[in-house]
């Protein structure tokens, strides 16, 4: 597939200092590929070191403003991409391309700290399965991506370090919890990114951010390494331009890890294979459940018109590929968020529990005249930002004695009807099977930055859709099908445990009817705009 | 079983106490934040009480596995002093940390 290069890009130079986070000049050439396209040119003669180089570039230039990273090493990236390009591996599978990693994902000896103060200055001494098989593969690791505390959010806000703005618009959330990957990659800071997602984090900020986001099913990625917030339930992924991009990343990071013993022991899927037959756009034979609960009848209350449209759009672009389309209901999709907002907040506060300030990270107060307790209170106090706090305070109220069996125990079993609302869509002997569930991945666009953060309620109604398939660890992948507003609405689609195949051979079905009406890449609208808004400031 | 009450109230006193148990020192401020906030939080989940729950059990992992076993075999650790290094206090190859005990009165 030829790239649909526009050429507003080249007239984008300008310094403007503006409200805009501006792409610039030359390199956004580089910087507006998709990683198949950077594949291809590092087979023809480009260097790691210029594609790497032509990264650093724009995050120099524009994370300023953006602040979708808490930690860059130029460099180091430029030293290993020199090695690469040395070994003559650059272009050989994914050696050469350069990567963006959250900051729960733990790396060597480069700083590490899940947006929190208590991990300040720490430097792991190991490294996450995740980031040794990238590392292994010979990617460049351009830096460490801003996130919400522990994890914790929907807006990245929660961060201790820094604000972090949506390349769509700059006075708008980028997602969260990955959402330094999702600005980094949909600003062209990096060409993907690894996020993850508990309840949400990799599939809302793609979403609010116009990319692709795969949560994979339950224990096909490793864990190992990532800090822990809810064990059940998080998950790491990929964070792309395109479905294609996405399927690559998903492959170099998943599948088998003895370290991780909730790690399963079978085969991935084939995915940048499903995706590049979805990308044929002949979806026959498949049927599509629309789920009642995340936005339909009487379930569309909080949902954003403007989204709903644009789902609805994107439905019938399915049917007309072939696939058949029903409505399914889904009745314990609506208790979802009660239940994800007792069970993550529970194991947060025992997983958070190892943050004591003896091992690693903050210690306060340690002068002599306090004790052990004492000590530990105080640095997590001012280690601990205030979501963090409440999740713990809620975790563990909802576990003690008295309240257990109500709040935690009762949401265990709701967890155990939304799984079972999930095999009788995807099971069921009666020929209402279906092979793939959609809805829209969030209930509005981007919000303003600072319009829920006060507001834990409206905070966690942002993960309204996504909750069903963390709680039943099923995969859910999250593509771009339009603009609401001017700003990028998801479509959600999810399969049974183990079918990621099923997301991406969908989700490229849809990106490809969509790139072919438009003609042009759903991210490239961005590049357009950014370049025409400086020409119009010029 | 108890039904969480339709409309939670919670006192100072327990955040204290819940506080404590996670051992968390939080100020008066945070006392009165976190006691209106998780009032609200616990009105906005306490909805999971109607779900038809009899005969269901729970579900504490989506995957189900039980006694993920690995060969005995001896694997290296990471270096004494690279964990170490981590560490906010260490002495004599150990992390040090504050008095634990307290001293008899």
């Amino acid at each position: 597939m030829s790239s649909p290069v526009n050429d507003a890009r080249a007239s984008s130079a300008g310094d403007g200092g503006a409200e805009r986070v501006r792409s610039r000049g030359e390199d956004s050439t580089v910087t507006s590929m998709t990683v198949t396209e950077l594949q291809a040119a590092l087979k023809d003669g480009a260097t790691s070191v210029d594609l790497t180089r032509a990264y650093l570039d724009r995050i120099a230039a524009d994370d300023g403003t953006l602040g979708a990273y808490l930690h860059v090493d130029p460099e180091t990236a430029l030293e290993t991409a020199a090695a690469v390009d040395a070994a003559g591996r650059a272009g050989t599978g994914l050696a050469g391309l350069p990567v963006a990693l959250k900051d729960v994902v733990v790396t060597e000896g480069v700083p590490t700290t899940s947006g929190s103060k208590i991990l300040q200055g720490w430097l792991p001494p190991y490294d996450a399965t995740v980031a040794a098989r990238l590392k292994g593969a010979g990617t460049v690791l351009l830096g460490k991506t801003n996130m919400d505390e522990f994890a914790m959010g929907s807006s990245t806000e929660n961060s201790a370090y820094r604000v972090t703005r949506n390349p769509w618009n700059p006075e708008r959330i980028p997602g969260g919890s990955s959402g330094g990957s999702s600005a980094a990659v949909a600003g062209g800071l990096a060409p993907w990114a690894i996020g993850t997602d508990t309840g949400g984090s990799i599939r809302q900020p793609a979403a609010l951010t116009g990319l692709v986001g795969h949560k994979p099913t339950y224990g096909s990625v490793s864990r190992y390494g990532l800090i822990a917030f809810s064990s059940s339930l998080d998950q790491a992924g990929p964070m792309a331009r395109t479905v294609l991009d996405a399927a690559l990343l998903h492959e170099a990071i998943g599948g088998h890890d003895p370290l991780d013993s909730t790690s399963i022991d079978v085969p991935l899927p084939v995915l940048a294979e499903s995706a590049r037959r979805g990308a044929a756009g002949d979806l026959s034979g498949l049927t599509v459940g629309v789920v009642r609960e995340l936005g339909g009848d009487g379930h569309a209350e909080g949902y954003e018109t403007g989204v709903l449209a644009r789902f609805a759009e994107a439905v019938a672009l399915l049917e007309s590929l072939g696939a058949e389309v029903r409505e399914v209901s889904c009745p314990a999709f609506d208790l979802a968020l009660p239940a994800y907002y007792l069970i993550a907040p529970s194991e947060a506060s025992s997983n958070l529990a190892r943050f004591d300030g003896v091992r690693y990270g903050l210690r306060v107060g340690d002068d002599g005249t306090r004790d052990l307790d004492e000590v530990m209170a105080l640095t997590r106090e001012q280690g601990f930002g205030p979501e963090v706090k409440r999740r713990i305070i809620l975790g563990t109220y909802a576990l003690s004695s008295g309240y257990y069996e109500a709040y935690y125990g009762q949401a265990q079993k709701v967890r155990t009807l939304i799984s079972r609302d999930f095999n009788a869509a995807f099971d069921s002997a009666d020929g209402s099977r279906v092979d793939v569930l959609v809805s829209p991945t969030t209930p509005t666009v981007a919000f303003p930055l600072g319009a829920r953060v006060d507001d834990p309620i409206a905070m966690y109604a942002a993960d309204l859709c996504t909750l069903p398939a963390s709680l039943a660890g099923v995969p859910a992948i999250s593509v771009p099908c339009g603009l609401s507003d001017g700003l990028p609405v998801g479509l959600q689609i999810m399969a049974p445990a183990l079918a990621d195949d099923r997301c991406y051979r969908v989700a490229a079905a849809l990106e490809a009817a969509q790139d072919a009406a438009r003609g042009f890449r759903f991210l490239d609208q961005l590049t357009r705009r950014t370049a025409d808004a400086t020409e119009g400031a010029a | 079983m108890s039904t969480p009450s339709q409309e939670a109230r919670v006192t100072r006193q327990e955040i204290a106490h819940l506080a404590r148990l996670a051992r968390l020192a939080v100020t008066d401020e945070e006392l009165d934040l976190f006691a209106g906030q998780l009032a609200v939080v616990l009105d906005a989940v306490a909805h999971v009480g109607e779900a038809p729950v009899e005969d269901v059990s729970p579900t504490t992992h989506a995957v189900p596995m039980t006694n993920v076993m690995r060969a005995d075999v001896a694997r290296p650790s990471l270096p004494r002093d690279v964990v170490l290094a981590g560490a906010p206090a260490a002495e004599d190859d150990r992390f040090r940390v504050p008095r634990i005990l307290q001293e008899e009165a």
